[in-house]
């Protein structure tokens, strides 16, 4: 699947020449090595990123909030990231000249969802430790997250048609247009954040009995939840930082795993997440970018045109849905 | 027979910062090994205070609640996981889990960080089917079982969780005659196979007055503790509901409505 996707992109180039280049020969055309090693492979390598981190940390919120319609994006982190691009995008005549240079390059975007990420991940934390009810945690992300909107919505009544052309298409997502630096940098927050959920195993299948059961049976709650929400955070906050707010992966992945192995045991569920998660990313991106078509479609609708219909398909042909 | 919790002038109630509500004082109760032990009182009296604080989850206002002879306000979480397990009325998360996992998660205090499963621990899972006699359910999803079948499997899982004291919150509530004798039969039974204590909070008296080796019982005035039998003979039993037209007949050991 990694390989199919290398391979396929608006510039034809044979299967034999990516091989080479991928293996570190001498490609025939120096343009196709140039392509491969700077644009698809990095591209491949942030899509799976991408989907593994996304996938994990709805399988966490699912569990934590004991929700099914739970995603990464509950925890309102998303929003935090769109909320501060659009103000760097859309609200760029109201912040000072000077800023707005930086700003308006492509890592000033990078720049400030992660800030908004972070923001609303902190916001999260306080929350998290002040109340006692797990659901609360959700209707403040829920609440963070119509906020956003209608900020946005504010914002872009104010906006010309070329900022918001310009935070349509990062609204979008993208899985493009990451230098190796920060694929290194997504790669390590990732990580980090699959080890914290790997570590979460033992007290996500506790939780699947309920708070007090868990607690009963020795589970440090507060703690769990902070670990979890911490590792949610991380893991969807840096994927939005660097790849936009892309929906749905987060919700569907988790459910196309326990639909498929019908099970609720995490050890299980996180490897499955885990590799259908990047399978489907792959996928995915795959898809945006079919031979025969000039232009890359955007990754968020492509994530939902061939995630929902998964889902309700699996629904419908096992109806012991849990 | 050895006592396993002990309760010295506990007071408990809620504390907030305006005001201290007081809803019991002075307890001295006192649960031994071997003993099936039923908690009875109408509803609002303190029931689940009472067992709040005794199973450490909330502090008492004053007084000490000791398990194994230890402050049960100092256990760390996995100590008093390995001495204490509970049986919870409320609904259970959706979920796959099978009635073996679900049984199994029981370990959980004694499992590594990632929750394997030693031939011990599947030794005592099986040990716990077996006692509660659910054994032809160990594959089938919770959801598939009935109420009363669900309520043997989390009585199950408390079993594997091994521990001397084993706390229920109200068991029988949801079950129809023929299910709560055969889970009061089977409370009964376990005491008497394991030794462990067991205490449970029940509306079913008349049931609870037959099977349980002693009772406790709640009422605005006094907590009062001891075997049924004494507890008929003095009186107990009228005190507990506030209602001239249910008497309790002391010959029948059973409420009439007049």
């Amino acid at each position: 699947m990694f390989f199919l996707d290398i391979s396929l992109g608006s510039v034809t180039i044979p299967f034999k020449e990516v091989y080479t280049s991928l293996t570190g020969g001498q490609a025939s055309k120096s343009t196709w090595e140039y392509i491969i090693i700077n644009y698809r492979l990095p591209k491949a390598i942030t899509a799976m990123l991408v989907g593994v981190g996304l996938s994990v940390s709805g399988l966490l919120m699912q569990t934590l909030f004991r929700n099914p319609l739970a995603g990464p994006d509950v925890l309102g982190l998303s929003s935090g990231a769109i909320l501060a691009v659009a103000i760097v995008i859309l609200g760029a005549g109201l912040l000072p000249s000077f800023l707005n240079t930086i700003l308006l390059s492509p890592y000033g975007i990078v720049l400030a969802s992660t800030l908004g990420s972070v923001a609303v991940l902190m916001l999260v934390l306080l929350v998290a430790q002040r109340l006692r009810n797990t659901m609360a945690i959700l209707i403040v992300g829920l609440m963070f997250a119509s906020f956003t909107s209608s900020i946005v919505g504010v914002l872009t009544y104010f906006s010309s048609a070329e900022q918001l052309q310009k935070f349509t298409f990062w609204s979008l997502g993208s899985l493009g247009n990451l230098s190796w630096t920060s694929i290194v940098v997504l790669g390590v927050c990732i990580s980090f954040g699959l080890l914290l959920s790997a570590s979460s195993i033992k007290p996500l299948n506790a939780l699947l009995l309920g708070e007090n059961y868990a607690k009963s049976m020795g589970l440090n709650y507060k703690r769990a939840r902070l670990i979890i929400i911490f590792a949610t955070s991380i893991l969807a906050g840096s994927v939005t930082a660097f790849a936009g707010p892309i929906a749905f992966i987060g919700l569907a992945v988790p459910h196309i795993a326990k639909l498929t192995f019908q099970t609720s045991n995490h050890a299980v569920l996180y490897w499955s997440t885990f590799f259908y998660g990047g399978i489907i990313m792959l996928f995915c991106d795959i898809a945006s970018q079919l031979p025969g078509l000039d232009t890359t479609l955007p990754i968020n609708a492509i994530t939902s045109i061939i995630g929902a219909p998964v889902v309700v398909y699996l629904l419908m042909r096992k109806r012991n849905f849990q | 027979m050895t006592t396993i919790l002990k309760t010295s002038n506990l007071s408990i109630g809620y504390k907030s910062k305006r005001e201290t509500v007081i809803i019991a004082e002075n307890l001295n109760l006192n649960l031994t090994s071997g003993k099936l032990i039923s908690l009875i009182g109408a509803n609002g009296i303190g029931k689940s205070t009472l067992l709040r604080t005794i199973t450490g989850i909330q502090p008492p206002l004053s007084g000490n609640v000791f398990l194994n002879d230890k402050n049960i306000n100092t256990y760390k979480p996995l100590d008093l996981a390995q001495n204490l397990s509970l049986v919870l009325t409320e609904k259970l998360p959706p979920s796959n889990l099978s009635v073996f996992e679900l049984v199994a998660l029981g370990r959980q205090p004694y499992t590594n960080w990632i929750g394997t499963l030693t031939q011990t621990d599947i030794k005592k899972v099986q040990e716990a089917l077996e006692l509660t006699q659910i054994e032809h359910l160990a594959q089938k999803k919770h959801y598939e079982i009935s109420d009363g079948q669900l309520q043997k499997v989390l009585i199950a899982r408390a079993l594997a969780q091994d521990t001397p004291l084993i706390i229920l919150d109200e068991p029988t509530t949801h079950l129809d005659l023929l299910h709560k004798v055969s889970l009061f039969k089977l409370l009964k039974k376990l005491t008497h196979e394991t030794q462990k204590c067991i205490l449970f909070s029940t509306h079913d008296i008349d049931l609870a007055i037959q099977m349980s080796d002693e009772m406790i019982i709640m009422t605005p005035e006094l907590i009062v503790q001891d075997e049924p039998c004494n507890l008929i003979s003095k009186g107990s039993f009228t005190t507990l509901f506030k209602d001239e037209h249910i008497i309790f007949d002391a010959e029948k050991g059973k409420f009439v409505i007049t």
